[in-house]
């Protein structure tokens, strides 16, 4: 310390030195460079103008009494600024501890969505989900029971961020409870209610689609508890419904029941199950129309699920400058032969 | 006999010849001008807040020494409400001045030792400590 110190005014002496005998613009460069050792060095506001005042005193013997007094002020002023710079940089050592340990949470948070790959002879499936900010509130979930149905899920938290994303993990592992369900989706949603209606906040709401294909008799079976509509695709007609079920959003009433309904898929059909981070994009200004989202998913129909989800969630974002304002997810399950 | 002053704070004028006080004493021990401004920086702080928020109190200003090394001690006491949140009050960012980094915090760093009491509704204690080096 007292070595740096020494050093420091050493190099400060220097500097002074050789601006006050040609006044250049390197001198004050290299002052700027140095500006950024103080830093470093830890060296504080009122450090430096100290540090000034003697070196400057050494210089300019014999400097008027009131030039060395009115350093008093600017000594006084700049402990304040340090005391600012200092809280600035606890701060944000602060804020990098929280960052990382947002990114262990996120991780593990990922580690909760499916990620191993289904590929079937009977269906096609692609999902993406991409959230806002570090963590998620949204939920998605496929998987396969023993007699081939293919279980698939998305649910969209209200809210966002870390809270959303507590509430989502207690739907996954609800979920996990409730496997001889996965059949009935109405009771799975009721069943689902009911948990979320003991366990979180009254102000807070899960909204949510579950369904499963039976490749059997390609029937695909349903329920929603306040979804947004996904999008059923007719490939003979070229033609795209939407698909909705009525039912209250998740957490509101104890004793709620969902109706399941149910559709035929022939070859090439396809369900399209969204949150609303989709439908909310901006595109110029504007939330995206459906038609618009229909749109797009017909210019990519020809490419597998996977593709689709993907290509339409680039589309998205680079329409609206890569700022995602809410969770995105967009799972398609085709029906193949 | 080591240096004991009292100062009774009850007005700004009282803030004033606490720092006084604390500067005189800063020197006298051989602190640089730096360190006197950071201790009168210090007890402003502490003054500020038995004004504000105590009406009354005092601040205490003395010179000690431990193994060898000298210093200045500030105490602030009062019999105000006291502080209801030790940890909150003590975390960067918190005070009403939020971001302009003085405060209790502020205090904690210009000084070396740091020592806070509160009892709600019986007041506050402060001791802080700064070592010439
Ligand atoms: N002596 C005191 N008595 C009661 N409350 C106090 C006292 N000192 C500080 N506080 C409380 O602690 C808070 C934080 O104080 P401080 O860090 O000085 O920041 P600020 O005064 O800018 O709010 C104050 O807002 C006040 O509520
Ligand atoms: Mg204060």
């Amino acid at each position: 310390m007292e070595e740096t110190k020494i050093s420091m005014y050493q190099l400060y002496k220097d500097m002074l030195t050789s601006y006050l005998a040609n006044k250049s613009e390197h001198a004050l460069y290299h002052a700027q460079q140095f500006s950024k050792e103080m830093m470093e060095k830890d060296m504080s506001p009122e450090e430096t103008v100290s540090l000034h005042l003697s070196v400057f005193q050494e210089l300019a013997e014999d400097l008027p009494e009131e030039v060395v007094d009115s350093f008093d002020i600017l000594l006084e002023v700049m402990i304040g600024y340090g005391l600012a710079y200092r809280e600035h940089q606890s701060l944000r050592d602060r804020q990098q501890q929280l960052e990382s340990e947002l990114t262990v949470a996120a991780r593990m948070q990922k580690s909760l969505l499916p990620h191993g790959e289904i590929s079937l002879d009977s269906v096609d499936l692609g999902v993406i989900s991409v959230p806002a900010g570090k963590m998620s509130g949204d939920y998605y979930d496929y998987a396969l029971d023993e007699h081939g149905n293919i279980g698939v899920a998305v649910a969209d938290v209200i809210g966002k961020g870390v809270p959303a994303a507590m509430s989502m993990s207690m739907i996954k592992y609800a979920m996990d409870t409730l496997p001889e369900q996965r059949t009935q989706p109405g009771a799975l949603l009721e069943n689902l209610n009911r948990v979320v209606e003991r366990n979180i906040d009254s102000d807070m709401f899960i909204t949510m689609m579950y369904g499963f294909y039976d490749p059997n008799n390609h029937y695909f079976h349903y329920a929603s508890a306040g979804h947004e509509p996904g999008f059923v695709y007719d490939a003979v007609k070229d033609e795209f419904r939407n698909l909705e079920a009525k039912g209250l959003v998740l957490g509101v009433s104890p004793k709620v029941r969902y109706f399941p309904d149910q559709l035929h898929l022939d070859a090439g059909d396809f369900i399209v199950l969204l949150s609303d981070g989709v439908t909310e994009c901006r595109v110029d200004g504007e939330f995206i129309e459906r038609e618009q989202l229909v749109d797009m998913i017909r210019k990519y129909k020809h490419l597998t699920a996977q593709e689709i989800v993907d290509e339409i969630f680039q589309e998205l974002e680079k329409a609206q400058e890569f700022q995602l304002r809410d969770d995105f997810t967009l799972l398609i399950l085709r029906r193949k032969v | 006999m080591q240096v004991q002053t009292h100062v009774d704070i009850h007005s700004e004028w009282g803030i004033v010849a606490a720092r006084q006080a604390g500067r005189k004493l800063a020197r006298e021990i051989g602190f640089g001008s730096v360190d006197q401004a950071r201790i009168t920086t210090a007890i402003s702080e502490l003054a500020r807040n038995i004004y504000l928020y105590a009406n009354k109190g005092q601040i205490q200003i003395e010179e000690v020494t431990s193994s060898g090394k000298r210093g200045v001690k500030i105490i602030a006491v009062d019999e105000g409400p006291g502080i209801k949140d030790l940890r909150r009050v003590m975390e960067d960012g918190f005070t009403t001045s939020g971001g302009l980094g003085a405060g209790l915090p502020g205090v904690k760093r210009l000084m070396d030792d740091f020592n806070i009491d509160s009892e709600l509704d019986a007041g506050t204690s402060i001791t802080a400590i700064k070592w010439l080096r």
